[in-house]
């Protein structure tokens, strides 16, 4: 029982602030991300569904090299890369920005394209026959619906993201994680941090997993 | 107003309209029939383009559908359409499933839109249902609101494909009325349906199509009194005999 009669806990109340710019970081590259990938998704998508071929042959390779590649590797491959071919250095924090969009778009995609699938042709008929151009019978009747009937999913793969943002660790960019680590060092308490982070993420995963189920049941009762 | 000239299609090797050819006056009204599988909601869908086809062409007030310079959504707006599932948008009120054609595509204010949203939904006898959701609709009452959002849009004619076959039997005389009603106005209309009493009140004219042919294009005296060709006889005997 050593290990948790040791556990000083008093060092956590004096990191707050610091351990706060950290968590405002992961939040902020989460929603972006997140708002970023799921309108880039959503053109994959699309991409993926047009007639025409090229279009959808190249959406379709990037979102399974996107899907083939470990996060990791593409998070530190442009971190390295983008510099020596630009010439110019990133921050990581840009950088974690851009690789999780481009990243999560993909999986977003895949989302989106079983929700556009997931509406019957016959509501593209319908909005086609009142005269609507093949966007607006996407952006006011395809999409909404798919958007609707795939948001649990969408949030779903949003926890997942906000977990992983925490590989942005590697490239030394200032998570939560990374903050948990720099407070631990300072007071030389990293055992206390690392469990204070862990619990912080455990408590918003947990948070919205259950919003995620709350909205499974709402949206089977407008069906 | 609509000529279908010689159209056929195929599905990969399978004939789906074969050689097809009728025409569509103004304030006409055409009942199309035929067993299931025969080709009468592909030749509908094809009056407006939600299908396409590989020969021949259909000429809708002038405009060939065909080719590959028209504007179909120009066309479409001024086709109404009505469809088996009704097809109403879940994600939006009635009301908003009546205007958003007119808002969108016809360039109508908000306001005037409603005001014509609300006219053809008293029309149809549903003006208490507006700020309701299409879910909490019957189907009957579903299929009203489709007519309604069709005529929203004031079309030139009408399509009705199979209005009445996914409805209770309780629920298919409501829908029928306002179609009945419709065709009074002289409303132009193509209705592909199986309801033999809609076609024998108001129908001028009968096609029966059988594999993907128009088997027999008759007046409506002529139909019911002498069909020419056997398989219209037998499809008629078969659904007038219960």
């Amino acid at each position: 029982m050593s290990f948790f009669t040791e556990l000083d806990v008093s060092v956590i109340a004096p990191s707050l602030p610091f351990l706060w710019t950290g968590l405002k970081f992961t939040v902020t590259l989460t929603l972006i991300a997140m708002s970023g990938g799921i309108i880039l998704g959503t053109l994959l998508a699309l991409a993926r569904l047009s007639p025409f071929s090229p279009l959808a042959m190249a959406a379709s390779w990037y979102v399974n090299l996107m899907r083939s590649i470990p996060l990791l590797m593409v998070i530190l491959w442009f971190f390295l890369i983008i510099p020596l071919i630009t010439g110019y250095p990133m921050g990581a924090e840009t950088s974690a920005i851009i690789t999780f969009t481009a990243f999560e778009a993909a999986y977003y995609s895949e989302i989106m394209r079983a929700g556009i699938q997931s509406v019957s042709r016959g509501q593209v008929f319908a909005g086609q026959a009142i005269g609507m151009t093949y966007a607006q019978t996407m952006g006011h009747i395809v999409l909404p619906q798919a958007f609707r009937n795939m948001l649990p999913v969408l949030l779903t793969q949003t926890i997942i993201l906000f977990q992983d943002t925490s590989l942005v660790y590697a490239i030394g960019a200032k998570d939560l994680l990374k903050a948990a680590e720099i407070a631990g060092k300072n007071y030389n308490r990293p055992v206390e941090m690392y469990i204070f982070a862990a619990v912080i993420y455990f408590v918003i995963c947990f948070s919205l997993s259950r919003l995620v189920k709350h909205l499974q049941s709402r949206i089977a009762i407008i069906r | 107003m609509i000529e279908i000239n010689n159209i056929s299609k195929w599905y990969g090797q399978f004939q789906v309209l074969a050689d097809c050819s009728t025409r569509i006056a103004k304030g006409e009204v055409v009942v199309v029939c035929g067993p299931s599988g025969s080709g009468k909601s592909t030749l509908i869908k094809c009056v407006n383009g939600l299908e396409s086809f590989e020969q021949g062409d259909v000429i809708v007030d002038g405009t060939s559908v065909g080719s590959p310079t028209t504007i179909l959504s120009k066309l479409r707006s001024r086709v109404g359409m009505v469809f088996q599932h009704f097809e109403l948008f879940p994600h939006m009120s009635i009301t908003e499933n009546l205007t958003i054609g007119q808002i969108k595509v016809l360039g109508r204010s908000k306001d005037e839109a409603l005001q014509r949203g609300l006219k053809l939904l008293d029309r149809v006898g549903l003006r208490s249902q507006a700020e309701k959701f299409p879910g909490q609709l019957s189907g009957g009452q579903q299929q009203r609101v489709a007519i309604a959002r069709a005529l929203a849009m004031d079309p030139i004619c009408m399509l009705f494909d199979e209005p009445t076959s996914a409805l209770d039997p309780e629920m298919i005389n409501e829908v029928l009325d306002v179609m009945v009603e419709l065709a009074n106005e002289g409303m132009t209309m193509m209705v592909v349906t199986h309801e033999m009493g809609f076609a024998r009140k108001v129908a001028h004219r009968v096609i029966f199509m059988d594999h993907g042919r128009i088997v027999e294009d008759a007046t409506k005296d002529d139909f019911f009194g002498t069909p020419r060709s056997e398989r219209a006889q037998l499809f008629l005997s078969k659904i007038l005999s219960h």
